[in-house]
């Protein structure tokens, strides 16, 4: 596998992995023979970011994959975002001092090599570690979509920009004529207390305004940002498709050499809503990732493994933060999950274990650990309910973030499996 | 009533006068090596060293001298006292660490001897003020034993490069390792953090190498916390040079040019962090 990234592309890449980071904390990495795919989804698996680069878009590119074109090469993997971020650190001055950047695996087959040659001959090599993994795929059909707007970046860049950096979520409401944002506030906090923001579009504001369905969603716009800072940058025109609420918004960005995708969650209507509902629109992935799988079983919290290959302290933030009480349904990055809620947790942590020991030895052992729980007993602060927020990280940054249902929450600093047996021992 | 509790001295009986135009000249190096509060200072007829440690392993210097100086008078051979270098700088940018330009801060530094504290006086734009600054013993400075002859390695960069390059560093390394060699890679900066190693190759015949001259390879390892400090040095430079001698000791000396354009030198000395004999992986 190797891609030779020329000059101004390697900005463009820089940029890419800067966007990506805004969602969660790891990069997927996949060599297609389309092209390179980074990808991101964040913990809640609410949120998910897609860049394709087609192989035009390098001055080489090698997937790796057998000659013929049928077959992929079929590595993978996800590396820390930060240790990519670092590679990029420097954007502005990416396409003043450097004039190439070679991405290979290393002939060890341990290390992906991202180096950059610059200016007055100094090459810069990073040898980063990752973990095999398996693909992210979401499942979403932009041709489905009943509404579809387009717009230069630059107009929904200037309508964010009105937002509070810290708002979380966003309402856009469309009718035939106009579409209007607004910030969206939570059921428990006060309409009279809080500054509301509205902002409303015409119809001719955008370059092409198809809405077949009156409707209004809700999404995060946090991870929307990322995407957008790109956007401007290139200024390819954005696509915004939605429809109902509960439906996931895809925003996407079309060039001919560079794909790129953003899905987002919405809330959706309903106040409870089934698994089966959820897992319905899911349809089940082929792969199941032995790291991240999401639990569907409404009467026992998920098991979400962390994944990151750099620490424990990393892995909790529920990064969209307030959807502790709402259940936010996703059809989106439904990247890797296992859809039928019937199935128990032991198999789904004996799935996990297998897959990961190699990996992460500590992990997998406490996993085993807590298959010999009794039912009932508090979660660890590891496991998340992704979908009810009945269970939350101690380390969550969301601020209102309730705990229903929960006594002690077992407080491991760290993933001691020592410390956890002692700890859930005690309960 | 005195607030001092150190002897007051008349003009006539001052063991160092030091004047300048612009504090600026001094206070910028200063804070270039100012990673501790305290340092010692030793004036000789050259001029003015100032000496700041760390741990027993580390030793910055600054060299600033006599010509640097409008006035500069010293009534012994040598002149050693220990002084807290915090105190000192917010005493030479107490009208404010920004620069306008056209305005300086005039200033005038007073040492009577061994007891006396070191007295400024610092003018700007018709205001005066006085600081005394109480001095302490001099401590004993470390001797690195560096010397020219058993240097091994040497090259000379310049600055803007390397900056760049010690700004990307991956912090979540402990050590820095620099090798260098007459053969590939020449000059390496090698990080080992948590996402993976890192490195950065300067060839022998870049633009930014002006003076290359590597007899031997060799591979050491500093300990990143000792080295950091010294990127405010580099941020000041126009150019540094790196050696390293059979011990594998390090010396960065970098080459300073204050707002009137002299040259000033500021040098730090670093132990390695253990003995790597051959190039690692």
């Amino acid at each position: 596998m190797r891609c030779v990234v020329a000059t101004s592309n390697v900005k463009v890449l820089g940029k890419a992995v800067h966007s990506l980071s805004r969602i969660g904390d790891e990069l997927y990495f996949e060599p297609l023979s389309s092209g390179l795919a980074l990808r991101c989804v964040n913990s809640s698996r609410s949120a998910y970011g897609c860049f394709l680069f087609t192989p035009l878009f390098f001055q080489h590119y090698d997937s790796g994959a057998p000659p013929g074109g049928l077959e992929d090469s079929g590595f993978r993997c996800k590396m820390g975002m930060k240790s990519v971020q670092t590679v990029f650190k420097s954007l502005s001055s990416l396409d003043k001092t450097v004039e190439k950047c070679e991405i290979d695996l290393n002939p060890g087959g341990n290390r992906l090599v991202f180096q950059l040659h610059c200016k007055y001959g100094i090459t810069k090599t990073h040898n980063l570690s990752f973990q095999e993994s398996e693909s992210l795929q979401p499942v979403f059909q932009k041709d489905g979509y009943a509404n579809v707007l387009r717009a230069q970046p630059r107009l929904l860049a200037d309508t964010v920009v009105h937002f509070p950096p810290s708002l979380e979520e966003v309402n856009v409401t469309v009718s035939g004529e106009r579409v209007q944002f607004r910030n969206h506030l939570e059921d428990e906090q006060d309409a009279s207390k809080m500054m509301l923001t509205e902002m409303s579009l015409d119809a001719d504001e955008f370059e092409s305004f198809q809405v077949r369905e009156e409707t209004g969603i809700t999404f995060c716009l946090k991870e929307l940002r990322g995407l957008l800072s790109f956007a401007e940058s290139s200024g390819l025109p954005l696509s915004m498709y939605f429809d109902q609420p509960g439906r996931p918004v895809v925003f996407g960005l079309d060039d001919p050499v560079l794909e790129v995708n953003f899905v987002l969650a919405t809330l959706s209507d309903e106040e409870t809503t089934t698994h089966r509902e959820r897992n319905r629109s899911r349809p089940p992935q082929a792969d199941t990732s032995h790291d991240d799988f999401l639990s569907d079983d409404m009467d026992s919290y998920m098991i979400a493994m962390e994944t990151s290959a750099v620490g424990g302290a990393e892995a909790q933030p529920c990064s969209t933060g307030s959807d502790q009480r709402r259940e936010r349904e996703s059809d989106t990055a439904a990247c890797s999950t296992r859809s039928d809620h019937r199935r128990e947790r032991e198999p789904v942590t004996a799935a996990c274990s297998s897959g990961s020991k190699q990996q992460r030895g500590r992990e997998s052992e406490s996993e085993e650990e807590e298959e010999e729980e009794l039912p009932g007993t508090p979660p660890q602060k590891r496991f998340r309910s992704l979908f009810f927020g009945s269970v939350l990280s101690p380390y969550s940054q969301g601020a209102n973030q309730t705990l229903r249902n929960q006594e002690v929450l077992a407080e491991a600093s760290d993933s001691d499996p020592e410390e956890q047996e002692e700890e859930t021992a005690k309960k | 009533m005195p607030l001092s509790t150190q002897l007051e001295a008349g003009e006539e009986q001052y063991v160092l006068i030091a004047s300048l135009d612009n504090a600026r000249n001094l206070s910028n190096i200063l804070k270039a090596i100012q990673f501790k509060d305290h340092a010692t200072f030793l004036a000789t007829s050259n001029g003015i060293k100032v000496t700041v440690e760390d741990s027993k392993c580390l030793q910055a210097n600054a060299f600033i001298q006599a010509e640097i100086f409008q006035e500069f008078s010293i009534q012994e051979d040598s002149v050693m006292f220990r002084v807290n270098l915090a105190v000192l700088l917010d005493c030479l940018t107490i009208f404010g660490g920004s620069a306008v330009p056209g305005v300086t801060t005039a200033l005038k530094m007073c040492y009577n001897g061994y007891g006396y504290p070191l007295t400024l006086f610092l003018e700007e734009g018709g205001v005066v003020t006085v600081c005394k600054i109480n001095t302490q013993e001099p401590e004993e400075t470390l001797d690195f034993d560096f010397c020219s002859t058993n240097v091994i390695n040497k090259v000379i960069l310049q600055s803007d490069s390397l900056r760049e390059a010690f700004s990307e560093l991956d912090m979540t390394s402990e050590v820095l390792q620099i090798t260098m060699s007459p053969d590939k890679p020449y000059f390496r900066l090698s990080t080992f953090g948590n996402s993976g190693s890192a490195h950065c190759d300067y060839p022998k015949d870049s633009d930014m190498m002006e003076v290359f001259q590597c007899t031997q390879t060799q591979t050491n390892r500093y300990k990143m916390s000792l080295l950091k400090p010294s990127t405010k040095a580099l941020s000041l430079s126009c150019k540094v040079s790196i050696r390293t001698d059979n011990r594998g000791f390090l010396s960065l000396q970098y080459m300073v040019r204050n707002d009137d354009g002299q040259i000033c030198f500021i040098e730090y000395f670093c132990c390695p962090d253990e003995e790597v004999g051959e190039q690692e992986q």
